[in-house]
Order: C-alpha cells, then structure tokens, then sequence
C-alpha cells in the first residue's frame, strides 16, 4: 500500500510540472511544429544518463549568435533559457548547462579546443552551433564539412550524444551573407554521420513567416532578441525531450 | 544579304569546322534570356518564385546554361573574325569584350557597397550581432576595394562576371586552336579540367577561400560550347537525333530530379541509400562537378531533340520577350543582378512576404525585358539592328557574350 501511494505521488510529481507549464498563462506563441524537431535519431546516451544517473550534463560549443550582448547577456541567452527549460520539465534531474561560447570562431578553431572540453565537462550531449563565422569567412564548405566530422567523431568517441544547430535566420544580412552552402553541408553531415541537427534557420524563418517575430525589424533594443532565444531555448528542450523519449524513462524510474 | 536566311533545316551537316551555319540561332538568345530570369530570380534569397528555377529539380542551373551559350556565341563571332580577319583583330576584340564586362563588374560593385553601406548605417539588432561581422569589411575600404579591383574580392552573387573575364582573357588562343584543330582544343580543355580538380587549381579569393566559380573548372562548358559552335553540333547530331541518347539523358535527368527531392522532402531523405549518398556528394558547384556537367548535357540533348533549331516557336511573339533579354545578356546580366539587390532591399525594408515577392520577381522581369527593347531600339537607331545582319557579326550583334 506504502508502495503504491509513493508511486502515485511520484507520478503525480512528475506530471505536475507539465501540465504546470500548461496553465502557465505565459503565450506560447513561439511553439515550433513538432515537424521541425523530429528525428529518428536517438539520442541514446542522455536517455541512459537521465534514466541510470538522473542528471544530464550539456555542453554547448557556439560563436556569437549563442549569446547575446550586454553584462546579463548569458542569463538571457538559449544556453541558459535551455538549462531552465529542461529542469522545469525533467525535476529530480540534475541538469547542467555549459557553454562555452567565443565569438567569431571558426569551426575549425572550434574543434581544436573540443578535446579540452569534453575531458573537462564529461558532457553526454553536445550542442554544436556552428556555421556563421565560417560563411562570414568564406571558409571551403568541404573544409567546414571535413571540421564538422572530426568534431563529431570526436564527441561520439567521447561516448556524449550531438545536436548541430545551424546559423539564424537572418534576413537583413541575407543580401551580403550567403549560409545555405554551409547548411546544406550540415544537413548532410547530420544525415550521414548519426547526429541530430537543430534546425534553427529553419524554425527562425517559421518565426518570421508567421508573424511571431518580425526578424527584419531594426531595433537597439534586447526584448526581441530576448524573446527569441527564450523560444530557441524551449525549442531545444522540446526536442532532446522527445528524441531521448524521456517520457518513457520518466515512467521507467517511477516504477 | 545572305545572312539574313536563317537556314530551314537545324541539322543540315555543315561542313566542318570550317564553316558552321550561318545566321542566328534564335534558340540560343531564347535560352539565355530565359537563364537571365532564373538567375535573378535565384539571386533573391527567401523568394517563393525561387521554386520554380531549375536548380530545385536537379542539379545543374541557369549558371550552367548561361556559360554554355556564352562559349557558343563567342566562338560563333569570334570565330568567323578569327578566319576572316586573322588572330590579332579577333583576340583584339575578345580583349575589349573582357574589358566591357569588368567595368560593369565595377559598376555593379560600387552598387553593391552603397547597398551595404546603407545597410550598415541603419540596421542594428543585438540579435544579429554575429552576423554583423560581415561588415567589418566596410571598416578597411583600402583593402578591399583594391581586392575587389583585382578580382579577389567578390560579394556574394557577384562571382559569375569575374568568371566570364578569366574565361574571355584565355579565350583568344583556345579559339585559335579550335578553329584549327577543334578535337585538341576540346580535349585540352577537358585535360585542364581533370588536373584543376586533381592539382586543386583555383584562383585565390580575399578575404580567403577561392574563386566561388573556379574558371579551370568551369571553362570546360565555355570551351564546349565554343566547339559546338564551330561544327562540334553537327558532329553530335547523329547521337542527338537517336532515340536511345534521349532516353538515357531523360533517366539521368529523372534521377537528378529525384535525388534533388531528397533534399528538400525530409522523409525521403532517410531513403537515400548510404553507398549512393558517400558517392555522390559533394555535389561540387565550384569545380562544375561531373553530375552537374552531365545534367546539363541531358537538359540540352533533351531540348536539342524536342526543340529543333527550325522550331516555329522561336517566332511566337510569347517568347520575343526573352530572346530580346537572351540577346543582350551583358546588359541584363548587370541589370538583374542590380534588380535583385533592389528586389531584395525592397523585401527586407517592407517585410514582403509571398505576394510582394511574386510582385517583385515579376516587375523584375518586366524591366529586364523592357530595358533589352530599349536597347535594341538604340541599335536599330544607330544601324545595328541585332536581327538583320547588314554588316559582319560583331559583339553587340551576338547580344554580348557575358
């Protein structure tokens, strides 16, 4: 009987905070189709962390479109709005969000100091945001093709899972700064190479097509910029949720 | 007089190299006209219209086109002043055609800059910080209009007039060759071709990187269509005519067309086999890769069969506007890079969406197609009419080979 009402309540615990986030009367105005997100790959080893260690420890390797500007810029930024978003919807996890983010670095350099942080942060997932900086230099897209591989094969020989993210959608620049080489490229590489991509331009370009940002908008102004990595944050979230089916393990530990 | 009869028959075998048909192709003016549209139509990025170019249903584009009927052409006016009036008038004008076409490079540069330039003062959006960057050229404008002045420096869409001056500054010794021994010359190319892509032969680009359109790659199509300009068609004719040709190059084409849907239809892409996939990319623009080179050669022996070059239609007042672009290519080749900047600005000072891009995409056309009637209006005022042919062919009278 003591079982079965600590298995109801931890159930009831584990379900709250979704229906939770439900009621909540924040808009979620910036919800993705979930087309955007599925995936057939799995992402394995967050799934066996969560269920056997209940903790998840990420690391995000960026440039500067994974931060934003201003002395609170890392506080509002996905990487942090992703570590927020994911302890809401997995509590009893211990959730860990690394970034390690420097501007205008090309993937290249990005994978020469990947071996450093994946001894540092022991990280079972990686979020890869790359690209930008490598359009902006005009790198060989089969340079950044044969850099994403080594990176990955070095994260998957780390035993860690990896999400790519691709550049911003990013109209105003469209006319000097040409990325859909480097994200045919990353497509591909995820394709072949077992990682999931997150699809950012894609899903930015949702945002402005359906009204949900205006992306042309000149501003000075953070509340935007803000907003949107809130959503990419959440976006995120919703994604490794549903591609480590952590639905399931979450029934799995309760039992 | 003679000039002005257009031969009845497309495959009449002429005789050789030394003597290609004479008159027009009207074909050849349909096809870069209609390629004009397309790439004006690519060089606006997030246009719905975009859907509907060719490089959505297979592999190669309207790039592929172009460069192909520019070698044609070239070879078809050069060709002629090179046996009639020697190697020196001949590679004379080659080199002045060159030379138009990099001041109108320049000129569509110093556009580009006051589009950026703009651009740069008025547009800031903490969200866009990173991509921002791509500005920083604006703050060392020694450099890079040095760069861009020899070539180096090319903006994003501003990489094919670059690509037509290396092609045109080689091109005087290799149409000597090919008026002289055209199978040499075609295999020569071909030989340039296979060691650019062995040795990694490109030119070197600023800020780094390479040429976008590598000319020792993409002079193959020029040099190929040069040579079939000078009797290398009627030479293929028999292959064209047979049916077992045509089959071939519409299963390559339906094959491109479904590797091209993987692309953009997630789920079908889980069904490209892993060993086609590994082989197949990448699918290399920069170096014309063969599946590109081969996809136009299944378009054009597709288009040859269906479209014989005494095809009525090329009369049809429908298509009159596009052969007037396709004869006047340097000039709406510059305009319609000039439109979709425009196009472009307009969409992102205005928000466009879908509607506002199809308006844009079709007054695009419009002026391209308005502004090649004032241009052939100008010639038939000062005697040149593009469609008589009173005088020897020259530059102008090819429509430009840009």
């Amino acid at each position: 009987m003591k079982l079965l009402t600590a298995l109801i309540a931890t159930i009831a615990l584990n379900c709250l905070p979704a229906w939770g986030a439900v009621a909540e009367p924040q808009p979620d105005a910036c919800e993705v189709p979930a087309s955007f997100l599925e995936s057939e790959i799995d992402l394995t080893r967050v799934t066996n962390e969560l269920k056997d260690k209940h903790r998840l420890d990420i690391s995000v390797l960026g440039t500067g479109s994974s931060s934003l500007p201003g002395p609170d810029g890392a506080h509002f930024a996905y990487p942090a709005r992703l570590e927020e978003a994911l302890k809401q919807q997995l509590p009893g996890n211990e959730i860990k969000v690394t970034a390690h983010v420097q501007p205008k670095q090309t993937t290249a350099n990005m994978v020469g100091g990947l071996d450093k942080i994946l001894a540092e942060d022991h990280p079972s997932l990686v979020i890869w945001q790359a690209g930008t900086a490598d359009a902006i230099n005009g790198v060989e897209t089969e340079d950044f093709r044969s850099s994403l591989e080594d990176g990955i094969e070095k994260i998957q020989d780390a035993g860690a899972d990896v999400i790519l993210v691709n550049m911003q959608y990013s109209p105003r620049t469209a006319a000097m700064l040409d990325v859909s080489a480097y994200a045919d490229v990353m497509r591909r590489v995820a394709q072949q190479r077992n990682a999931l991509l997150f699809d950012r331009l894609a899903i930015m370009q949702h945002w402005n097509d359906i009204g949900t940002f205006d992306l042309y908008a000149a501003t000075k102004k953070y509340d935007m910029a803000r907003q949107v990595h809130e959503c990419i944050g959440r976006a995120l979230a919703s994604q490794i949720i549903s591609t480590a089916h952590l639905d399931a393990v979450r029934m799995q530990t309760t039992r | 007089m003679k000039h002005l009869v257009l031969p009845r028959l497309a495959l009449t075998p002429a005789t050789a190299a030394a003597a290609p048909p004479a008159g027009r192709d009207l074909r050849l003016d349909l096809f870069r006209g209609v390629a004009l549209w397309l790439i004006f139509l690519d060089h606006i990025p997030q246009n719905v219209v975009n859907w509907f170019t060719i490089r959505n249903y297979g592999f190669s584009d309207a790039t592929e086109i172009f460069i192909f009927i520019s070698g044609y052409t070239a070879a078809f006016v050069y060709g002629r002043a090179m046996r009639e009036r020697g190697f020196i008038v001949a590679s004379a004008r080659v080199l002045r055609r060159a030379w138009q076409i990099y001041v109108a490079h320049i000129f569509l540069f110093t556009i580009f800059m006051a589009e950026i330039a703009y651009v740069a003062a008025t547009f800031e959006n903490p969200l866009y910080a990173e991509e921002m960057n791509i500005l920083d050229f604006l703050k060392q404008p020694d450099v890079t209009i040095f760069q861009a002045l020899i070539l180096k420096f090319k903006p994003v869409n501003m990489d094919v007039l670059p690509l037509y001056i290396m092609l045109l500054l080689f091109f005087p010794p290799v149409l000597w060759l090919l008026v002289q021994q055209p199978a040499l010359a075609l295999a020569g190319s071909a030989l340039v071709y296979v060691l650019a892509w062995n040795l990694d032969w490109n030119l070197p680009a600023y800020p780094n990187g390479q040429w976008f359109f590598n000319p020792c790659a993409w002079q193959l199509l020029f040099v190929f269509g040069a040579w079939c300009a000078l009797g290398g068609a009627q030479r293929l004719s028999a292959a064209l005519r047979s049916r077992g040709v045509l089959a071939l190059a519409i299963a390559y084409l339906v094959f491109a067309f479904l590797v091209t849907l993987t692309w953009y239809v997630e789920p079908l892409g889980r069904l490209m086999p892993t060993w086609l996939s590994d082989w197949m990319y990448p699918i290399d623009k920069t170096n014309l890769d063969v599946l590109r080179f081969a996809h136009f050669l299944a378009l054009a022996a597709v288009t040859v069969y269906f479209i014989p070059r005494d095809w009525p239609g090329v009369k049809s007042p429908y298509l009159q506007p596009a052969i007037r672009c396709g004869q006047h290519s340097l000039e709406i080749f510059c305009l319609g890079v000039f439109l979709a900047f425009a196009g472009q600005f307009i969409i992102s000072e205005w928000s466009g969406g879908p509607l506002i891009q199809i308006l844009i995409s079709l007054v695009g056309i419009l002026i391209m197609v308005a502004t090649a009637g004032l241009i052939s209006w100008y010639k038939q005022m000062e005697g040149r009419s593009p469609s008589g042919r009173s005088k020897p062919p020259d530059a102008d009278l090819a429509g430009g080979e840009a």
